[in-house]
């Protein structure tokens, strides 16, 4: 092959990104009216502060155990919910599955809409209904894994081979049968996978949703916070990257298994 | 009987894929659509079954104009009607008795299927379909484990689980190795002989085409320009459809 026809890649367009992002940083210092010198001055008073953060209190951990239970059950109760909520909006939002635009261009839409709602407002809106506690975290961490599962679903239906549902087609199966026969098969590994990465997501969220009265673990933080006991929030923040983890490792281990 | 009637396909790009095809077909016959790439195989074999619809002109089966059926009326008509494709179209993740079952779905309500409760006679004609194409002992095996060839048997016993009394083969050997081909070719031809089922097959190999058919339909262009026994199709015949003498990729030669 002639070398001269490969074009070389331009420069051009990675010189304006840099660009573009450094004027953004400026920017958005200048904005916020944050400098260097504050950061600077600031110092010692972040060290003083994680200074009284250690060592956590060990005995703390025990005492917060139920609530940190608590906070991972919310956090598979909004991915089971999420799940089986996604399993018909991602099945209407490919346009494999459903031809017509109609139908999804509008649980795209639905979908996009619920998406763009941040968790916190979510879960801020739902206490502002039922009241502090456990049902308004689950509900936003229901809606939130909707938003997750549905989209990454859809985008792998999408992908799915067409060749069994041509066949499908042809021994004379309904839609209903069509689905279960042609599709189902094919995405549910992938529909498992995505459940547990969302259960991973949802520790996480669930972790902070407390912060607006929505349960789980997060009250504690607030509280702790709020009184100035440092060391009972390390507690707290260990604990949680601990969770974190072991949950990270066994749901990555049982998505390796799945796909 | 299939009554194909001034057939005609234009593609939405414009592309006319069957140009007012006429023929008849009968049941029980095994008939070989031949023609160079793009010629309109495909078009007319989905065609049958509807897998997409013509754009003008009227297909009937055995007195039932396919064309004017809708929603239940098709389903009930593609029951009928076995399709085995150059890719066999399994579900691989399943096992193979469930791959020859789904054969089955529309001969019962959506439930029954959905739970996976089916009758022990649609069992029994599973194992047997899986019997009549050399591989009853590979029905708890997953389908992705099997051979090309194999793979190939699944689905034609999905079709014979279908009590299908047509079956369209779009290119069924197309991905098989010459000895695999003449297995599944032989199946084809003892299905055709036993059971009666009309078979439509699409080749591109010339040698196995004169073989196997009966009955050689020629397609160039979207254009029926050979319909007959196949011992009306010669070499000068081929050479037509095909408007160039016939290359060695185009014989099997085994
Ligand atoms: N979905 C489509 N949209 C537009 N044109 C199409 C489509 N499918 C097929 N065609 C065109 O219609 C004509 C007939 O195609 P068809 O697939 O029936 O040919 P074929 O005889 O089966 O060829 P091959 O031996 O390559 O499979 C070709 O010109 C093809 O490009
Ligand atoms: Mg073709």
């Amino acid at each position: 092959m002639n070398e001269n026809t490969i074009k070389k890649p331009s420069k051009v367009k990675s010189t304006l990104t840099t660009l573009l992002l450094f004027l953004l940083i400026w920017g958005s210092a200048y904005k916020t009216d944050s400098t260097f010198e504050e950061l600077f001055t600031g110092i010692p008073e972040i060290i003083s502060l994680l200074r009284e953060m250690i060592p956590p209190d060990w005995a703390y951990f025990s005492y917060i155990t139920p609530e940190v239970l608590i906070t991972i059950q919310m956090a598979l109760l909004g991915a089971t919910f999420g799940a089986i909520l996604a399993i018909p909006l991602s099945l209407l939002a490919s346009s494999n599955i459903f031809v017509s635009p109609w139908i999804y261009q509008t649980a795209r839409f639905i979908l996009n809409f619920l998406r763009t709602i941040p968790d916190l407002l979510l879960a801020a809106i739902f206490v502002a209904i039922f009241g502090l506690g456990l049902i308004p975290g689950v509900l936003a961490l229901t809606i939130f894994s909707l938003g997750i599962i549905a989209k990454l679903m859809y985008e792998f239906i999408e992908t799915i081979d067409p060749g069994p549902l041509e066949a499908m087609t042809a021994v004379g199966a309904n839609k209903i049968q069509w689905i279960a026969f042609g599709v189902i098969p094919q995405i549910a590994a992938q529909f498992a996978a995505y459940f547990l990465y969302t259960f991973e997501i949802n520790i996480r969220a669930a972790a902070i949703l407390g912060l607006v009265g929505a349960g789980g673990i997060g009250l504690y933080l607030d509280e702790t916070l709020n009184f100035l006991e440092y060391q009972k929030t390390t507690s707290i923040i260990l604990y949680t990257l601990v969770v974190i983890m072991v949950i990270d490792y066994i749901t990555k281990k049982i998505r390796e298994k799945l796909l | 009987m299939i009554e194909i009637k001034e057939a005609t396909k234009v593609y939405s790009n414009g592309t006319v894929g069957l140009n007012k095809i006429n023929t008849t077909i009968n049941q029980g016959d095994f008939v070989v659509i031949v023609g160079r790439s793009g010629a309109g195989k495909s078009t007319l074999l989905r065609a049958i079954n509807r897998l997409h619809d013509i754009t003008d002109g009227e297909i009937v089966i055995n007195g039932k104009s396919l064309t004017k059926a809708n929603g239940k009326q098709l389903r009930e008509m593609r029951r009928d009607i076995g399709m085995i494709f150059q890719n066999f179209n399994l579900i691989k993740r399943n096992t193979v008795l469930k791959n020859v079952l789904s054969g089955r779905v529309a001969y019962h309500s959506t439930m029954r299927t959905l739970l996976g409760l089916w009758p022990k006679a649609d069992v029994d004609l599973a194992h047997d379909a899986l019997n009549r194409v050399g591989i009853p002992d590979k029905a708890y095996v997953r389908a992705d484990e099997l051979s090309g060839g194999q793979q190939q048997r699944v689905s034609i016993a999905r079709a014979l689980a279908q009590e299908a009394k047509i079956i369209l083969a779009d290119e069924p050997v197309a991905s098989l190795d010459p000895l695999t081909t003449r297995q599944v070719m032989d199946d084809l031809r003892r299905i055709n002989q036993e059971l009666g089922i009309t078979m439509i097959v699409n080749l591109h190999f010339i040698d196995i085409a004169r073989e196997y058919a009966t009955r050689i339909i020629g397609l160039r262009d979207g254009e029926l320009v050979f319909d007959g026994p196949v011992e009306d199709a010669t070499d000068e015949m081929f050479t037509q459809i095909y408007e160039r003498e016939i290359k060695k990729d185009e014989l099997l030669g085994v």
